[in-house]
């Protein structure tokens, strides 16, 4: 086996009392898709907001592609190459759908500081943004202002984020969540686009089992914090942990 | 090239523009067209307010800092040429000097602050400020020595800027339009030009991939560095950049007023003034800047005047009278204020680019 992009070692956090995530190793190898599954409150969100640096974990590591994000905040993190897409909406509301991309494109570009040029006239930002909102299939609503968008639009731009970002990592938490029938399939088609690139990983936090059946490569199973399975689809599926957790039945302490 | 100069930022409705090539005009030959010692005192006054409050717009508006400081830089600023001139002789020289060191020292002290608390919440930005704000006024007015404490100081500007200066004697008979040529003249234009310049500049920077990220980060700080963005350098930047501007201002102010002191400088009342110009404006608009900085100071220096007057036309009338009497000026401000802002909630520039 390749050495794998991203790794947690007994990654953990507390909050008081509370252990949300509890000592997760797990490895994900590249082109390969990795659903996380578990019932609410499992863990799922807190697992990768420990891993993007949204919440610094209390023990345990990251390493992406072997080296260590310990001490890294969330953009830094986000420039070596861990990109996040958000469970709820979170988009700049009052900037265009293009700026939202282009903001993006200019981060990637290490443009940020540049005080003295105009913006409008960085066309290989704009460029770049516009090739992006055409994969996404948002170019016809490219200066329409956020806040103005439907939902499933909005969920499209979420995911817009993420590929002008160019991660290593992908990580997406629901994102087909309230999307119509017929939106939904743009977001999954896209998702199983960057797969087949090969060369990224991606982590989707997903309800849905007919998503999961159809994209995922293995699933891992959060409850209660801990890492409660983790194998190809068919396998864990059938397997006892996930039947009893999203049956909605307690497990029984082993 | 007017793209450029305006940095793309167009004043997208026929109103705006025509009302800000109107101050333009206005500002640029305010010497000419209206001759007087207090209308061109006034015009020069709201040059400088003009670029203070776009400095204040760029941190408020587009970075979404609220800061109490603001006057505490305009004071660095126009106390650095009131001490360099004092100090050094009368020259262009210690204007310069003055000048430079007071935007470098109220970058420096911008740093220090932000450093401290934009990495936390920004509301302690808030507060820090009026805490440095407050403290830095009453050192001013303790240390008397050196900065003349609430007398303030009093200097002498180069020659050349000073009325008894006079120029194109031969040339135009020292007139120019039955206005003499003289050095106040000069040194109304060095204000105007210095504070167009610096204005223009400004608008450049709000335009550029830095201001695209102040935007964002104002928007959705919490997304921003999730997009790779440093939020609190950008913060500190934006911060420090403003307060020189703010410095630069107070030293075109210190040129104009050849004087500084406590209350025209450093006075909380100024800060919520600046405040107010901003908010009447129109927030993240620079433009706003020009308009709501006209508006107040003419507003300030003339709604006296008018009301008097008005006062006068109405004698006879029971009670009216007693309402517009001159004394009455600061209620009617404050009412003029509370409609504005209740009118024109995005200010007069978003509600007139017909924006929310």
């Amino acid at each position: 086996m390749t050495d794998p992009i991203l790794r947690t070692q007994d990654l953990t956090v507390r909050f008081g009392g509370h252990v949300a995530v509890d000592a997760v190793s797990c490895a994900f190898q590249a082109g390969e898709l990795t659903a996380i599954v578990g019932p609410n409150g499992a863990g799922k969100t807190t697992y990768f907001n420990l891993i993007s640096g949204q919440i610094p974990a209390t023990g345990g590591k990251v390493f992406l592609r072997g080296r260590d994000l310990a001490g890294m905040s969330a953009s830094q993190r986000t420039k070596a190459g861990i990109g996040r897409a958000f469970q709820l909406t979170n988009l700049f509301p009052d900037l265009t759908v293009l700026e939202n991309v282009r903001l993006v494109v200019q981060s990637h570009s290490g443009q940020g500081f540049n005080l003295w040029s105009m913006a409008s006239r960085h066309s290989e930002l704009t460029e770049a943004a516009e090739a992006v909102l055409e994969r996404v299939r948002l170019a016809d609503l490219a200066g329409q202002v956020v806040s103005e968008l439907s939902h499933g639009n909005q969920r499209k731009l979420e995911v817009a984020l993420l590929i002008a970002l160019d991660p290593a990592v992908y990580m997406f938490d629901e994102p087909t969540a309230g999307m119509s029938v017929d939106e939904a399939p743009v977001v999954l088609d896209l998702i199983a686009e960057l797969k087949a690139q090969n060369d990224r990983t991606i982590l989707l936090v997903e309800h849905k089992m007919d998503v999961i059946r159809t994209l995922a490569d293995r699933i891992i199973v959060l409850h209660n914090g801990e890492l409660a399975a983790d194998g190809p689809p068919a396998e864990v599926m059938a397997s006892d942990v996930v039947q009893e957790a999203y049956m909605g039945k307690e497990l029984e302490d082993v | 090239m007017l793209q450029s100069l305006l940095s793309g930022d167009m004043p997208r409705s026929r109103i705006l523009a025509v009302i800000l090539v109107a101050i333009l005009v206005c500002l640029a030959l305010a010497p000419f067209l209206f001759p007087g010692v207090r209308t061109v005192d006034t015009a020069a006054r709201i040059c400088v307010f003009i670029l203070l409050v776009a400095s204040y717009d760029l941190l408020l508006g587009y970075g979404g800092i609220v800061s109490f400081a603001h006057t505490m830089f305009f004071g660095i600023g126009a106390y650095g040429v009131a001490l360099a001139l004092t100090h050094m002789g009368r020259g262009f020289g210690p204007i310069f000097v003055g000048a430079g060191a007071g935007a470098v020292m109220a970058a420096a002290l911008a740093l220090l602050i932000g450093l401290f608390s934009l990495r936390v919440r920004a509301i302690f930005f808030a507060m820090i400020t009026l805490a440095v704000a407050s403290a830095v006024a009453v050192l001013v007015s303790q240390m008397s020595g050196l900065t003349g404490g609430e007398d303030g100081l009093t200097f002498k500007l180069p020659r050349a800027l000073g009325p008894a200066f006079k120029f194109g004697k031969e040339a135009l008979g020292g007139e120019l339009f039955g206005v003499t040529l003289n050095g106040k003249l000069l040194a109304y234009y060095f204000v105007f030009a210095g504070a167009l310049v610096l204005f223009l500049m400004l608008l450049r920077v709000v335009n550029s991939p830095f201001g695209r990220v102040l935007l964002a980060i104002r928007e959705n700080d919490f997304r921003a560095e999730a997009i790779g963005y440093r939020v609190v350098y950008y913060r500190v930047a934006a911060t420090c950049l403003s307060a020189a501007v703010a410095a630069l201002a107070g030293s075109l102010y210190a040129v104009w007023l050849r004087y500084v002191g406590p209350e025209t400088t450093l006075s909380m009342e100024l800060m919520i003034d600046i405040l107010l110009m901003v908010v009447i404006g129109g927030m993240g608009t620079m433009y706003g800047a020009v308009i709501g900085a006209t508006l107040f100071v003419l507003a300030q220096n003339y709604l006296q005047t008018l009301m008097g007057a008005a006062s006068g036309l109405v004698e006879g009338v029971p009670v009216l009278p007693q309402l517009l009497s001159a004394d009455r000026w600061l209620l009617w401000l404050g009412v003029l204020f509370i409609l504005s802002v209740y009118f024109f909630p995005t200010g007069v520039v978003g509600r007139l680019r017909g924006g929310k």
